[in-house]
């Protein structure tokens, strides 16, 4: 390696830190020095030693990434590359209490608006954190040493309890947020059959309510039965691009290069997407037991799981029940005796919407920028360190386990309505349902409220007006109609909000999560958001006509020519907007 | 090795071995270019154990690191012998059908078993273990060396002990596995293909072997002298008993470049005449009563040059040199002809065209052809030959060809310049990544890394001494002393300490080493030489 230093050191604090992640540093000379692969192949945990420092000493400093290089192998550029690419993480000091308030579409719907003038620049403005259901939300941290973390989302919040937590007091219980969804105690529920009920904390608990019996099931049946069973329910995937499942998983189990990995990808980021977070933190054990499915369905031996670093709870839930599966003996080097070794990871995201992209997620969990590959190669060909690999998203998984229990069609689907709606929440409802159904089963708009527009399908998904309350919400008839599911996302707006700010926000969403990889996002996305500024302040530049003629050009730009997803969809909503507006 | 003067494999076997091991080789700063390829082979996800007592900018690349004691080589080839015949893993078959000499070996390296290895060289026994046990297991070995193994007193044991090794595991002859020396220069090979050696005639053939001689007379018309001549270390003795007057030196700068530097300038101020054939004005240039300005070679003049890999490339006139300089080629023959013996090369093809008729091992390589395949590996016997990548499969082939290749026993035997109370520091030299040897081509241009000589020394030995980076401290060899500025390189240990000869104008090395050398090499013990480093109270004001 050769690695050219600044000079700046590390803190003995920093150094402490960062051992907890990597072990303990060896020795640099004498007679016998281990380094270049050793070294190398702890890249992976880039960025869970960048958490320790973060979490332990409230940014990365330069010392922090010189010590990180040398104990890498890797040029301190490119440890600074990866610290400064995600939100959640500082490269310049920071006082050790942080507030993020999410000022996205969902909690500006629910009136988060009136809270962020309160507050003014006293907070960080977040993007969603994920917990739309209940209104204006709140993450709150503290770094420093063990006893003195601070990790908890806080929703609804007040401008109040804001000012309380900056003041020092302390923010309620991880767990204080957690209410079940609104369906609960409802018959027919299937996805949510777990997780609208009470939280299970061990495996007895979870295999006395049917838990584990798909695993034990696909254990004596084989890699191919559970192929042929989620064929059968033709189950796509539901993180958005509605892949078959099975054909994901049966071309990483033929593919000849080993190792295999089993993702799943719960960077759960879209705007307000909030339905993997209701079964990671209510339904933990059904996420791994389908995850170690998964990775017998593909013949894989390791599993990780990243989550959004947004997601306090459910980390703290997954965490526990995988050290609960790992003791009864349901992860591990035999999982339900020998013959099947499978372990799971948890890695943490750092803020980074664009890490839900697939090949960004790899990337991440390698210790890289979060930046999406090209593709081909497809994962299950070339994926996670290179290797065939199957990534799917948590609803998904949760899917597989309704498929293996009772055989049939994944004729479900999980949508997260929120907004101006009487009972925001998750909600579990036969794909064809119309929009309208869904919308009156949240208990419709709140009184005095009219509906304005529906966000379908989050920040990348599209603006539908009232008139098209009639879609069936099915992948078939939303592709019919040029839209899309999407991460379910149902975001309802009344006729308070002004449409314009709303577009704004997504533009400068996008703007702001681009990863500047490539140019027509990079560009793209800043000149959307310029022009739509200039529009909505009425000092186009020419004429109206103009900027509309140059906001499709650059539309259309992105949607070609981009390599991922983000900005293939980064004018969907806007342009849907648009075509309304003019 | 077994009679040919080159590396045995291909640099494109180093990206598919298995094990690399570098051996007494600063590679990722000596030799950059063939550094490249080792890092294709670690990309690859072979494993690299780097050997060598600094740990270098190579050794930081390596999956292990051994810091062994200067001129413990040996010791520590014998003991992975050792160990590798305890565990079981010498390859019999190998041994059996292509060497001689096995039984002789066993019994010289049964005295170093890794307890007795760990002493002499200082790495762990259980270390010496390991590295046996991944050398002997591997599908694909190679060992590459440089001047770490040959600028010691017994340069050429040191490398008998590492082909000891391959031979013992048939880590040579086979695709992917091999031995191969560094070359320093990008036609080092070349040189001594081209007879440039006192040992040998063109085409690496015995001078003192009457038949191979023969058809170089004939050839020449003239009788060649039937004894081998002097190497540059026995020049320099000759000087010394006053049986060497004149001197005719081309492209080389002794009066820096050779060890003992006081006692190489007074032989060289006290010749009755020195010729020296140069593209620079150096410092051997300065002494000289006659300097005859040459041209570069690599870019002003037509030829060849041979690399590392044993691949003769083409090397092509591409600008005019400037007024005065003259061509190597034509120098030489100018001055036959002044000498009475007008050769006639009009071009460097008709030379090279002279050297295929004589050298079997160059006999396939037109000009046409070193140009249609991109230059080709010796040997190369006939026009339809492609050339060989690999070297000594004959020694695998059923039945084997030629001649076994030989076991040899050497042992262990310590640096000539002794540690003691008076000089207890270890001083060892190299070079580093942005100056090239005495600084003649290199000391011309500006490098951002270039930060001028210094004596490099452990942090505990500075703290021992009192003195801290940048101070200035005089390094005392019972040959010479000087003055240099501490640099602090963790990466040595106490007791070690490290120059390089790149600045001789600011800090002449060479007044410290050893003349010491191999006689079988000539090679000077630049590597191990016995030192105390002494502060000097005041700052120099220079």
């Amino acid at each position: 390696m050769d690695v050219k230093l600044s000079g700046a050191t590390a803190s003995d604090v920093e150094r402490a830190a960062v051992a907890t992640v990597l072990g303990p540093e060896p020795p640099q000379a004498g007679r016998v020095v281990r380094a270049g692969r050793a070294q190398r192949e702890q890249r992976h945990l880039l960025l869970p030693a960048l958490h320790a420092l973060q979490d332990g000493v409230g940014w990365v400093s330069r010392g922090a990434v010189d010590h990180l290089a040398e104990r890498l192998g890797v040029a301190p550029a490119e440890i600074y590359g990866v610290a400064s690419f995600y939100h959640l993480l500082a490269t310049e000091p920071q006082p050790a209490l942080a507030v993020h308030v999410c000022d996205d579409v969902a909690c500006r719907a629910a009136g988060a608006g009136a809270l962020l003038g309160q507050l003014g620049e006293a907070v960080q403005r977040s993007a969603c954190l994920g917990l739309c259901d209940r209104g204006s939300a709140a993450l709150v941290r503290r770094s420093g040493p063990p006893a003195e973390r601070i990790d908890v989302a806080v929703a609804p919040v007040t401008a109040l309890q804001v000012a309380g937590f900056l003041g020092g007091e302390a923010p309620p219980e991880l767990a204080a947020a957690d209410i079940p969804p609104p369906q609960a105690g409802k018959p027919g529920l299937r996805l949510l059959r777990r997780a609208a009920g009470e939280v299970i904390t061990t495996v007895d608990d979870y295999e006395a309510a049917g838990g584990l019996a798909a695993l034990r099931r696909a254990l004596e049946q084989g890699p191919d039965w559970v192929l042929a069973e989620v064929k059968a329910a033709a189950l796509v995937g539901r993180g958005g691009a509605a892949f078959p499942t099975a054909r994901k998983w049966e071309a990483v189990l033929r593919a000849p290069s080993r190792p295999h990995y089993a993702v799943c990808n719960a960077d759960e980021s879209e705007t307000g997407t909030f339905k993997d977070r209701v079964l990671l933190e209510r339904d933990a054990f059904a996420v791994l037991e389908s995850l170690a499915i998964a990775g017998f369905a593909t013949g894989s031996e390791h599993g990780f799981l990243y989550v959004r670093d947004e997601y306090p709870l459910a980390r703290a839930r997954l965490q526990a029940a995988i050290e609960a599966l790992r003791q009864a003996g349901w992860l591990g080097a035999a999982v339900g005796g020998p013959g099947f070794a499978f372990d799971v990871e948890l890695r943490r995201g750092a803020g980074a919407y664009i890490c839900g992209e697939e090949t960004a997620l790899f990337n991440s969990i390698e210790g890289r920028r979060g930046e999406p590959r090209n593709k081909p190669p497809f994962p299950v060909e070339s994926g996670l360190f290179g290797q065939p690999t199957a990534v799917n998203n948590v609803e998904t998984l949760v899917a597989v386990l309704e498929a293996l229990r009772v055989g049939g069609s994944a004729s479900t689907k999980l949508f997260c309505v929120s907004g101006a709606v009487v009972r925001p929440g998750v909600y579990e409802v036969e794909l064809g349902t119309t929009l309208q159904a869904l919308i009156e089963l949240a208990g419709g708009l709140q009184p005095g409220r009219r509906l304005q527009a529906v966000l379908l399908g989050g920040a990348a998904g599209s603006l539908v007006g009232p008139s098209r309350l009639d879609l069936e919400l099915s992948f078939e008839a939303a592709r019919a109609a040029g839209l899309s599911l999407g991460s379910g996302a149902v975001v309802v707006l009344d006729e308070s909000l002004d449409l314009s700010e709303v577009v704004l926000r997504i533009a400068r969403f996008f703007r702001e999560e681009s990863c500047g990889q490539c140019v027509p996002c990079r560009v793209g996305t800043v000149r959307q958001e310029e022009a739509l500024r200039r529009l909505f302040s009425g000092r186009p530049l020419g004429s109206r006509e103009d900027e509309l003629v140059r906001l499709s050009d650059v539309a259309e730009v992105m949607r070609d020519a981009s390599i991922c997803g983000l900005g293939q969809t980064a004018a969907i909503a806007v342009q849907s907007a648009l075509r309304g507006l003019s | 090795m077994f009679g040919a003067g080159g590396g045995t494999s291909s640099y494109r076997e180093i990206e598919t071995a298995e094990l690399i091991v570098l051996w007494g080789s600063n590679a990722r700063e000596t030799h950059p270019i063939f550094f490249h390829h080792v890092l294709k082979g670690v990309r690859n996800g072979a494993r690299l154990i780097v050997i060598d007592p600094r740990r270098t900018s190579s050794a930081r690349w390596a999956d292990l690191w051994l810091g062994l004691e200067v001129g413990s080589d040996i010791a520590l080839a014998n003991g992975i012998a050792h160990e590798i015949i305890h565990a079981g893993l010498a390859r019999e078959d190998f041994v059996r059908r292509a060497t001689a000499g096995f039984d002789d070996y066993r019994r010289c390296v049964e005295a170093y078993p890794a307890e007795r290895a760990e002493q002499l060289t200082g790495i762990p026994a259980g270390v010496i273990r390991e590295v046996a046990l991944a050398y002997a297991r591997a599908a694909r070995a190679q060992i590459c060396w440089t001047l770490g193994i040959t600028e010691h007193h017994n340069a050429v044991d040191n490398v008998l002990a590492l082909i000891n090794l391959a031979l013992l595991t048939g880590h040579v002859g086979r695709e992917g596995s091999g031995l191969n020396p560094l070359r320093g220069q990008n036609n080092v090979q070349g040189g001594g293909d081209m007879g440039a050696i006192p040992n040998r005639l063109p085409g690496f053939q015995d001078v003192e072997d009457v038949e191979l001689r023969a058809p170089f007379e004939a050839a020449w018309d003239c009788v060649i002298p039937p004894r081998r001549g002097l190497h540059l270390s026995q020049m320099f003795d000759a000087m010394e008993r006053g049986e060497l007057t004149s001197l005719y030196v081309v492209g080389e700068n002794p009066a820096e470049s050779e060890a003992d530097q006081h006692r190489a300038l007074r032989l060289l101020g006290g010749l009755q005449h020195l010729v020296v054939q140069d593209i620079f004005l150096t410092r051997t240039c300065q002494l000289a009563d006659v300097v005859l300005p040459a041209t570069a070679s690599w870019c002003e003049g037509e030829g060849t040059v041979t690399n590392s890999e044993r691949r003769v490339q083409r090397v092509r006139k591409a600008v005019e040199p400037p007024p005065g300089a003259r061509d190597d080629l034509e120098i030489v023959a100018q001055l036959a002809g002044r000498l009475g013996r007008p050769w006639g090369y009009g071009s460097a093809e008709k030379v090279w065209a002279e050297l295929r008729g004589l050298s079997p091992m160059h006999r396939g390589m037109t000009y046409p052809r070193l140009e249609a395949l991109d230059g080709i590996q010796w040997p190369c016997p006939s026009e339809d030959h492609p050339g060989t990548p690999t070297l000594h499969t004959r020694l695998w082939a059923e039945p084997r060809g030629g001649p076994p290749a030989p076991f040899s026993e050497v042992e262990h035997e310590p640096p000539v310049d002794e540690l003691t109370p008076d000089f207890p520091i270890r001083l060892t030299t190299g070079r580093r990544l942005d100056s090239f040897n005495t600084g003649v081509q290199s000391s011309r241009y500006a490098s951002p890394l270039r930060r001028g000589e210094s004596i490099d020394l452990h942090p505990e030995d500075a703290t021992r001494l009192g003195v801290a980076e940048g101070d200035r401290v005089r390094v005392v060899s019972r040959r010479g002393a000087l003055e240099a500025p501490v640099r602090l390189d963790p990466g040595l240990r106490p007791g070690l300490a490290f120059m390089t000869l790149h600045f001789p104008d600011e800090v002449p090395t060479n007044v410290l080493t050893i003349d010491a050398y191999d006689p079988k090499s000539g090679t000077a013990e630049f590597k191990a030489t016995a030192i105390r480093v002494e502060p000097l109270a005041e700052p120099a004001t220079t």
